[in-house]
C-alpha cells in the first residue's frame, strides 16, 4: 500500500511537471508578451528602451531557460505575482480553490448518491412505470443545457419567489445558512446535469450484477432482498460506476466553470477565465497547475477506493 | 469431459438415516407418513403469459430423508430448472403447476417470506461453477457466516467462528486464514468446498447439488463426491444430485430419474436402472459410458441431438433418435409403466 502510494504520487508529480511545461509553452505562444502589454499604455517607448527592458526581464531568453527560472522559483514556493491584481498568485488561488472544492464536492457527493440510488431502483423495477419515469428524468438531465437551467432557476427562485440569492458569495457573518442559500442553485444545476448519465450507467451496472450467479446464490441462501442488495449487489455494481466517476473527475471542474460564471461563484473556473481574458499569464498558469494537481489527487483517491471495493485488483502487492 | 467414471459403488439398499434433531423454532414439522420431498405432475412454464414455454412437464418424484435422488439427462433437458423450481428460484416470469411438497408443507402455496426462510435453512443448493457462484468481493468466511446471521440470529463474531469450523469440516486446511480469503484466491476444488460449507451451515434437511463436480478437475471430482457422501452420512440430509454424467450419478444415487426434454423417461432404484435399463434412452446413456458393456474403439454417443422442450414432437420425444422406434411411437405420448418393482419407464415398447 505504502509503495503503491509512493509510486502513484511520483507519477502524479511527473505528470504535473510535464504539464507545467506544456502550459508554459502554450501561454508563450499567445500573441504579445508581458512587456508589449505593459508598454501599450506608453506609446513614447523607443525600440531601444524595449530591447533593454526585454533583456532586463529576461523575456528575450529561450523558452526553456525562462521555464527553468520559473520552475526553480515555483519549487521554492514562489509562484510569482498576478499582473492585474498585484498580489502573490497563491493568495488569490487558495480561496478560489476552496470555493470550487466546496461547490464541486457538494455536487459530486449529491449527484453520485442520487445516481446510484435512482439507478438501483430503476434496475430493481426494470420495465415498470417507475423505471420509465427515472429514465425520463435522466434523459431530461442529460439533454438540458446548464446555462438555460441556471437562468431558469435564477428567474424562479431568485426573481419570482425571492427564496434564494441570485448569485455571488455569502458574507462571513451569514454563517452556514448563508453558505447553503448561496450554494443551493449552483449545486442543483451541477447535480441535475451530472446525475442523468451516471444514473443510467448505474442502472445498467446493477442489472448486470443482478443477473450474476452469486446473486442467485444469495437468493438460494434465503437472504432478504434488502441484505442481498446491500451486501452483495451494491458493492459489485459500484465498481464500474466508480470507474466512470474517476474518468469524469476532470469534467467536473470544467463543468463547474460555466456554473461558477453564471452564479458569480468566486471559484477557479471564473479565476482562470478572468486571468486568460486579462492576459494575466502567471495567474492563469498557476491556476491551471492547481486544477491539474487537484484532479491528479482525486484520481489517486479513486484508485484507492477502487482497490478497496474490488479485492481482485491488487495495489501492486497482494492484499493479504 | 470426465470420462473416467465407472459404476463401481452402487449404494442401493442403504437404510434411512435418522435426521439430526434441531431446536430451531421455525423448523417445519415432518409428517411421518410422507417423504421429505414430493413432486406430483410438476410443471414449469417460463416466460410471460402470452409467450409461455413449457420446460418441465408432469414430473413425479419423491425423496426420503437420508436418501439421494440422482437426476440425469443431457444438457437442456430441464435438470437445473427442476432444482430451481424446488428451491423457489425459477426465473421470473414463470408458472409452476402440480404439487410440490417439502416436509409435509405445500411449497407452491406457501407465503413468499416463509419460502425464503426455508431456503438456506432447510433446503440448500450448490451450483456447477463455484467461481461465479461466490461473490467475488466478499471474503468466503463472511459468505458462510452470513447463513447463521440470517437464519439463526447469530452475532457477527459467532458467525465468523462458525465459518472457520465449517471450513474445517469440509476439509480446508488452515481454515482460520482461508476464511478471510476471497474466492479468486482459492482453487476450484476449495471454492466448491466453500459452497458446500455454506450450504450445510444451517444443517439443511435437503441438499440440491446441481452438477457440483462438472467444472472441476477429474482428481478433485472424487474428493468432492466423497465429501458430500460423508456429510450426508453424518447429518442424514436428503440429496438431489444432478449430473449430465450417468457415471457420476451412479456413484452417489439411491434412486435415479432419467430426464429427456422436460419429462422423466425412466425412474427407479439406481441398481435396477443401471443394470437393467428399460428405456432406450437410458440404455443409450449407459452405452456411452466408458468401461461399461462391450469395449469399443470409438466412444459411442447417442445419435442426433436432444430436442428443445420448446418444440417437442407429438408422441415420444425420443423418437427421432431412438433405435427401436416404430410408427406408433410418433402418435401417442408413452405413459409411465411399471417395469419392475419400483422401476418405471415411458416407452411403448417396454413391457414388464
Ligand atoms: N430463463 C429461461 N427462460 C426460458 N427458457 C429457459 C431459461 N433458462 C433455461 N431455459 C430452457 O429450459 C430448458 C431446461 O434448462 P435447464 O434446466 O437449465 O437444463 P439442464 O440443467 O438440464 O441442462 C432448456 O431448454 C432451456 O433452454
Ligand atoms: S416410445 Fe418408441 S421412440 Fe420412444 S423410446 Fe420407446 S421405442 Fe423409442
Ligand atoms: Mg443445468
Amino acid at each position: 500500500m505504502g509503495r503503491f502510494l509512493l509510486g502513484r504520487i511520483t507519477g502524479a508529480g511527473i505528470v504535473l511537471l510535464l504539464k507545467s511545461f506544456v502550459i508554459f509553452a502554450l501561454i508563450g505562444l499567445m500573441p504579445g508578451d508581458p512587456l508589449d502589454l505593459m508598454m501599450n499604455a506608453n506609446p513614447e517607448t523607443t525600440p531601444e528602451q524595449m530591447a533593454h527592458l526585454r533583456a532586463m526581464y529576461g523575456v528575450d531568453l529561450p523558452i526553456t531557460q525562462r521555464y527553468w527560472t520559473w520552475l526553480v522559483a515555483a519549487l521554492q514556493g514562489d509562484f510569482g505575482y498576478s499582473r492585474i491584481q498585484h498580489r502573490p498568485v497563491l493568495d488569490i488561488i487558495i480561496p478560489a480553490l476552496g470555493n470550487t472544492l466546496i461547490l464541486t464536492g457538494a455536487a459530486f457527493v449529491l449527484s453520485t448518491t442520487l445516481a446510484v440510488t435512482l439507478g438501483t431502483i430503476a434496475a430493481l423495477k426494470r420495465g415498470t412505470w417507475i423505471d420509465r419515469i427515472i429514465n425520463l428524468f435522466a434523459f431530461a438531465g442529460i439533454s438540458v443545457p446548464s446555462f438555460w437551467l441556471g437562468l431558469l432557476m435564477i428567474y424562479l427562485f431568485a426573481v419570482r419567489l425571492g427564496w434564494l440569492p441570485a448569485g455571488g458569495m455569502p458574507r462571513p457573518e451569514q454563517g452556514y445558512g448563508g453558505m447553503l442559500a448561496h450554494l443551493a442553485m449552483p449545486v442543483m444545476t451541477l447535480v441535475i446535469v451530472e446525475t442523468g448519465g451516471l444514473a443510467r450507467y448505474a442502472r445498467a451496472a446493477m442489472i448486470e450484477v443482478l443477473s450474476q450467479d452469486y446473486i442467485r446464490t444469495a437468493r438460494a441462501k434465503g437472504l432478504t432482498d434488502r441484505r442481498m442488495l446491500v451486501r452483495h449487489a451494491l458493492r459489485n455494481a459500484l465498481i464500474p460506476v466508480l470507474t466512470l466517476v474517476a474518468l469524469q473527475l476532470g469534467g467536473l471542474f470544467s463543468g463547474a466553470a460555466l456554473t461558477e460564471a453564471m452564479f458569480a461563484w468566486r471559484g477557479m473556473g471564473r479565476l482562470i477565465l478572468e486571468a486568460i481574458l486579462g492576459n494575466d499569464y502567471n495567474l492563469a498558469l498557476v491556476c491551471l497547475m492547481f486544477v491539474t494537481a487537484t484532479i491528479l489527487i482525486a484520481n489517486i483517491c479513486a484508485d484507492i477506493a477502487y482497490t478497496w471495493l474490488d479485492p481482485r485488483i491488487s495495489l501492486g502487492k497482494r492484499r493479504r | 469431459m470426465s470420462g473416467s467414471w465407472r459404476i463401481t459403488s452402487l449404494r442401493g439398499g442403504r437404510g434411512t438415516a435418522s435426521c439430526t434433531d434441531d431446536q430451531r423454532p421455525f423448523r417445519v414439522a415432518t409428517a411421518l407418513t410422507e417423504p421429505l420431498l414430493v413432486g406430483r405432475a410438476l410443471t414449469v412454464d417460463l416466460g410471460p403469459a402470452h409467450d409461455r414455454t413449457s420446460v418441465i412437464t408432469g414430473l413425479d418424484f419423491s425423496l426420503a430423508a437420508g436418501r439421494t435422488l440422482g437426476v440425469v439427462g443431457e444438457s437442456g433437458c430441464g435438470k437445473s430448472m427442476t432444482a430451481l423450481a424446488i428451491m423457489g428460484l425459477a426465473p421470473s416470469p414463470h408458472r409452476i403447476g402440480g404439487v410440490l411438497r417439502f416436509a409435509g408443507q405445500d411449497l407452491l402455496t406457501m407465503p413468499q417470506d416463509r419460502r425464503r426462510q426455508l431456503r438456506g435453512a432447510d433446503m440448500a443448493m450448490i451450483f456447477q461453477e463455484p467461481m461465479t457462484a461466490l461473490n467475488p468481493v466478499v471474503p468466503v468466511g463472511v459468505q458462510i457466516g452470513e447463513m447463521l446471521i440470517v437464519h439463526d440470529n447469530a452475532s457477527e463474531t459467532a458467525a465468523s467462528r462458525a465459518a472457520v469450523a465449517l471450513l474445517e469440516r469440509v476439509g480446508i486446511a488452515d481454515p482460520a486464514r482461508r476464511a478471510s480469503a476471497y474466492p479468486h484466491e482459492l482453487s476450484g476444488g476449495m471454492r466448491q468446498r466453500v459452497m458446500i460449507a455454506m450450504a450445510i451451515a444451517c444443517k439443511p434437511r435437503l441438499l440440491i447439488a446441481d452438477e457440483p463436480t462438472t467444472a472441476l478437475d477429474v482428481s478433485v471430482q472424487a474428493q468432492i463426491l466423497d465429501l458430500l457422501l460423508e456429510l450426508q452420512r453424518d447429518t442424514g440430509m436428503a440429496m438431489v444430485f444432478i449430473s449430465h454424467n450417468l457415471g457420476v450419478v451412479s456413484a452417489v444415487a439411491d434412486d435415479i430419474m432419467v430426464m429427456y426434454a422436460g419429462r422423466a423417461v425412466e425412474t427407479g432404484p439406481a441398481q435396477r436402472v443401471l443394470t437393467a435399463p428399460a428405456h432406450p434412452y437410458t440404455a443409450g446413456l449407459i452405452a456411452t459410458l466408458p468401461d461399461i458393456g462391450r469395449r469399443q474403439k470409438i466412444l459411442p454417443v447417442i445419435e442426433g441431438s436432444p430436442v428443445n422442450p420448446r418444440n417437442r414432437p407429438p408422441g415420444c420425444a425420443f423418437a427421432p433418435r431412438c433405435p427401436l422406434v416404430i410408427a406408433e411411437c410418433r402418435t401417442g405420448l408413452p405413459a409411465m409403466v411399471i417395469v419392475s418393482p419400483g422401476q418405471e419407464a415411458a416407452c411403448i415398447r417396454c413391457t414388464a
